[in-house]
């Protein structure tokens, strides 16, 4: 023993033939392999969960798990998200635009057998809509009348409440304006029912931390069932044979990994341990472009990259300066170049056909003109130009992109721009605060309208945050765009964007991209610019 | 003996206290809060957020009560996975941080001593020089470098193992690798120093003198001095591999206590801060006094001290 043990040349031979022993020889089946074979998906799912309670949860590696574990009144479509039947089986909607009338089917079930009725949906509502709950998109609620002083708490009775169970398959939800997009909304997981009596087994309907959604307890009425949540390693969930649908469900289980980090979940899907990933590393897009372009499904998402203005302090007062400052800058540099994940630039708020709607006004990038307005402002040539800051956050491209930007500026403004990074609660609480000049910004879309951009412009609004407001522009999306007509809707959308684009209190970059790894093997995988899936129209065929 | 040891675990409870206060306020001093988002959250709905953990109570009250809490033994629920508890999420987390730092201390302590022993026994020959050459190397090849390059000779190339995941028995290999081998190069330099001076000692020579085999005198007379600052490195080191590295369970997917552990911070879950925290502080402090008490063990000199 003594012997051997001197001799670290036999040790270190020894130990790399029981490695290759652990390993075994030669090429394996892989993973994908024989989820193909078993009918299980393999899924990336960028991170853990924070929890699976639709109510509470308001990501989208939250609402990927969930989408499977839970059906809304409306399901969205395979190709656009668009609402298409999923537990009404139809509605109607009164010639004022403000009564909906969903008709439930009758065969739609809980995991647990129970049937899913009007009633279940009416309490569900009454829980998003319960103060301490704190659900973070009861605004989706506010057009339902009495909503929003329910929530807060200006109302006790439920009742008042726009929200009726006719009878066992009939809900009504009243609204008090029109609402066009209110169906495009009721995609999202805040609308799904949820098990009241399951609910009130484990704690207080109330409670955020209410442990109801654990394996074996989770009771849902989507086509799949969860079976195992281990954190930070997976979550399976498996056919649910009592779904309405099941028999068209062609997937048998799907697996989530919920690794976070890009560059291990594509090495996991080069090994054969994913069918997909959620997005690949910006570096290595260029590559599989190139040379395994069947491999890589890239598509423009409803979310915009852009820069905050903070209005209220000079000289971003002066709106010829923001618009100096966003007119000198090329955006399609900074995506090919810099961002390098496929984003596309773009010149206005709302990404292009968004539910059809494509702003004309478009912002032009013109360094000459720009540095005309500079000057008209004050500083010709850039002289006297006050030092004033970018603010970012640590992570992603956006450092090399507030660097890129600075060049452009000092290139074609001669203006000295400086940088300030900060770690991403320190940024939120700066942007916040308005302690910041200009600031890295992105909004995704909640759900497929345009209305869920320009929103976000609106005086006081709390996602604004750039000081600025505009009495036209907040009677523009807040009045005139709630009516049927979908013609004077989007007229009203066309004159807010172009006084968005005239002010410019915020400057925008480029239209993100889902750049997402996908082996051919999964059929019927359409990528929507929403990038939510419904994966009961999935399946997998091995490749020959 | 038993006072010492006593006494160091006395110790323990005002080093725990400072430990959580400092940890309390520091988390509270820095700008941002659980509930910030880049999707602002009504400040109403914000508020009930805050109230429904107490965060909305004076601060000095929130830290009686979260002290009072810890005391029993509760750590409370996580902001950001709010169906469960700091204490789930720790024990749930770690027995992978426990398996992967006990199986990378292996391939530390096999690799380490392996060829520490053997520089100290052949000094200036390339069996000194070589390993000596790839333990500087291991130390100075960052875990990110190494794992990626593990990961691309042995899964992405050979098909040996997977890319990520912790499943199978072979999933262990790489990740145990590429912690135990930054650890393995301290412990073969530190193994070489302290058998060198050893070796040269008096005492030695005497046990050659009188006739005892070259693996006698290394193992039954020159070791067990030899190793002694390996011993003292290993407490700390023992309490990092245990409680999980960031970066290597990030690169392999491995899902331990240490991604919690830093993430934690930057979600601003302050119950999964302080929990993280005085864990990982009472493991430092529990492994140094196992350490202290081994030395005592193993050096005579020590006992009279």
């Amino acid at each position: 023993m003594y012997f051997f043990l001197t001799r670290p040349g036999h040790a270190a031979l020894i130990a790399l033939c029981l490695i290759a022993l652990a390993a075994g020889c030669g090429r394996r089946e892989t993973l994908v392999q024989a989820g193909d074979r078993a009918g299980m998906l393999r899924i990336g799912n960028g991170a853990e969960p924070a929890g699976l309670d639709p109510q509470v949860e308001t990501g989208e590696p939250e609402h990927d798990i969930m989408i499977t574990l839970f059906e809304g009144l409306v399901d969205p479509a395979p190709k656009d998200s668009s609402p298409v039947p999923g537990v009404a089986e139809r509605w109607d909607i009164s010639p004022d635009g403000k009564v909906y009338t969903f008709h439930l089917r009758k065969n739609a079930r809980w995991s647990n057998g129970d049937p899913v009725t009007a009633r279940d949906f009416l309490e569900s509502y009454h829980r998003v809509l319960l103060p301490a709950l704190g659900a973070q998109y009861a605004y989706m609620f506010y057009p339902v009348t009495n909503a929003q002083a329910f929530n807060e708490g200006k109302i006790t009775n439920y009742d008042e409440v726009g929200f009726k169970a006719r009878d066992a398959y009939t809900f009504e939800v009243t609204l008090s304006s029109p609402t066009p997009w209110l169906l495009a909304m009721m995609v999202h997981n805040t609308w799904y029912p949820v098990p009241i009596a399951t609910i009130l087994k484990y704690g207080a309907l109330d409670d955020p931390t209410n442990p109801w959604t654990k394996p074996g307890r989770l009771v849902g009425n989507g086509p799949f069932l969860l079976k195992e949540w281990k954190i930070n390693s997976h979550i399976l969930v498996v056919r649910n044979p009592l779904y309405w649908g099941a028999k068209d469900v062609r997937l048998n289980s799907i697996y989530f990994d919920p690794e976070e980090n890009y560059d291990t979940a594509e090495r996991m899907f080069r090994s054969g341990q994913l069918h997909t990933d959620q997005q690949a590393p910006p570096s290595k897009v260029a590559f599989y472009r190139k040379f395994k372009p069947d491999l890589l499904n890239d598509y423009p998402l409803l979310s915009t990259y852009y820069y905050r203005f903070n209005v209220t302090k000079p000289p971003l007062n002066d709106k010829r300066v923001r618009q100096a400052l966003a007119m000198s800058i090329d955006r399609r540099a900074i995506c090919d170049m810099v961002a390098r994940a496929g984003e596309q630039p773009i010149f206005c708020l709302t990404p292009p056909d968004t539910a059809g709607y494509t702003a004309k006004a478009q912002l032009k990038e013109d360094p000459a003109a720009a540095r005309q307005l500079l000057a008209e402002a004050g500083y010709p040539d850039g002289k006297n130009f006050p030092t004033i800051e970018v603010l970012f956050n640590t992570g992603a491209s956006h450092k090399p992109i507030a660097e890129a930007l600075q060049q452009m500026w000092k290139k074609n403004l001669n203006i000295n721009i400086l940088l300030r990074n900060e770690e991403w609660k320190v940024y939120l609480d700066s942007t916040e605060h308005m302690d910041y000049y200009i600031a890295r910004a992105g909004w995704g879309a909640d759900y497929d309208d345009a209305s869920s951009f320009l929103e976000l412009s609106i005086t006081g609004g709390g996602n604004n945050q750039t000081g600025w407001g505009n009495p036209e522009y907040d009677r523009l999306v807040e009045v005139v765009a709630h009516t049927q007509d979908q013609a004077a809707r989007y007229d009203a959308y066309q004159k807010a964007e172009a006084i968005l684009m005239d002010e410019m209190p915020i400057m925008p970059i480029y239209i993100y991209t889902r750049p997402r790894l996908i082996v051919p093997d999964v059929k019927n995988w359409a990528p929507n610019p929403l990038d939510i899936y419904d994966y009961k129209d999935v399946w997998l065929e091995p490749q020959k | 003996m038993f006072r010492f040891v006593a006494r160091r675990l006395l110790e323990t409870i005002p080093v725990m206290f400072i430990i959580a206060t400092a940890t309390f306020f520091m988390m509270r001093l820095a700008p941002g809060g659980p509930f910030d988002s880049e999707k602002n959250i009504p400040p109403d709905i914000k508020a009930r957020m805050a109230a429904h953990y107490g965060l909305d109570k004076p601060l000095f009250q929130q830290y009686l009560l979260q002290m009072k809490h810890l005391l029993q033994g509760n750590l409370g629920p996580s902001f950001k996975y709010p169906s469960r508890t700091v204490n789930e999420i720790i024990a749930d987390a770690f027995p992978a941080s426990l398996e992967l730092g006990a199986e990378a201390l292996l391939v530390a302590l096999v690799l380490g001593l392996a060829a520490g022993l053997t520089a100290s026994l052949k000094q200036n020959s390339a069996l000194d020089h070589l390993p000596m050459s790839l333990a500087m190397i291991g130390i100075c090849v960052p875990t990110f470098v190494m794992g990626p390059l593990l990961i691309s000779a042995f899964a992405l190339h050979l098909d040996w193992f997977n890319a990520a995941g912790w499943f199978l028995p072979r999933d262990r290999v790489l990740p145990a690798l590429t912690l135990g081998a930054y650890y393995a190069a301290y412990v073969a330099r530190l193994t070489r120093g302290g058998m060198l001076e050893i070796l040269h000692q008096d005492y030695i020579r005497t046990a050659r003198a009188k006739g005892a085999g070259g693996a006698r005198v290394l193992f039954k007379h020159a070791l067990r001095g030899g190793i002694l600052p390996v011993v003292s490195f290993l407490g700390p080191a023992v309490a990092g591999l245990l409680t999980g590295s960031f970066v290597v369970e990030t690169i392999f997917g491995v899902p331990g206590l240490g991604r919690f552990f830093v993430t934690s911070a930057f979600n601003r879950d302050y119950f999964m801060v302080m929990g993280s925290v005085l864990f990982y502080a009472l493991f430092v402090i529990v492994l140094n006094l196992v350490v202290d008490v081994v030395m005592v063990w193993l050096d005579p000199k020590l006992r009279f001290e």
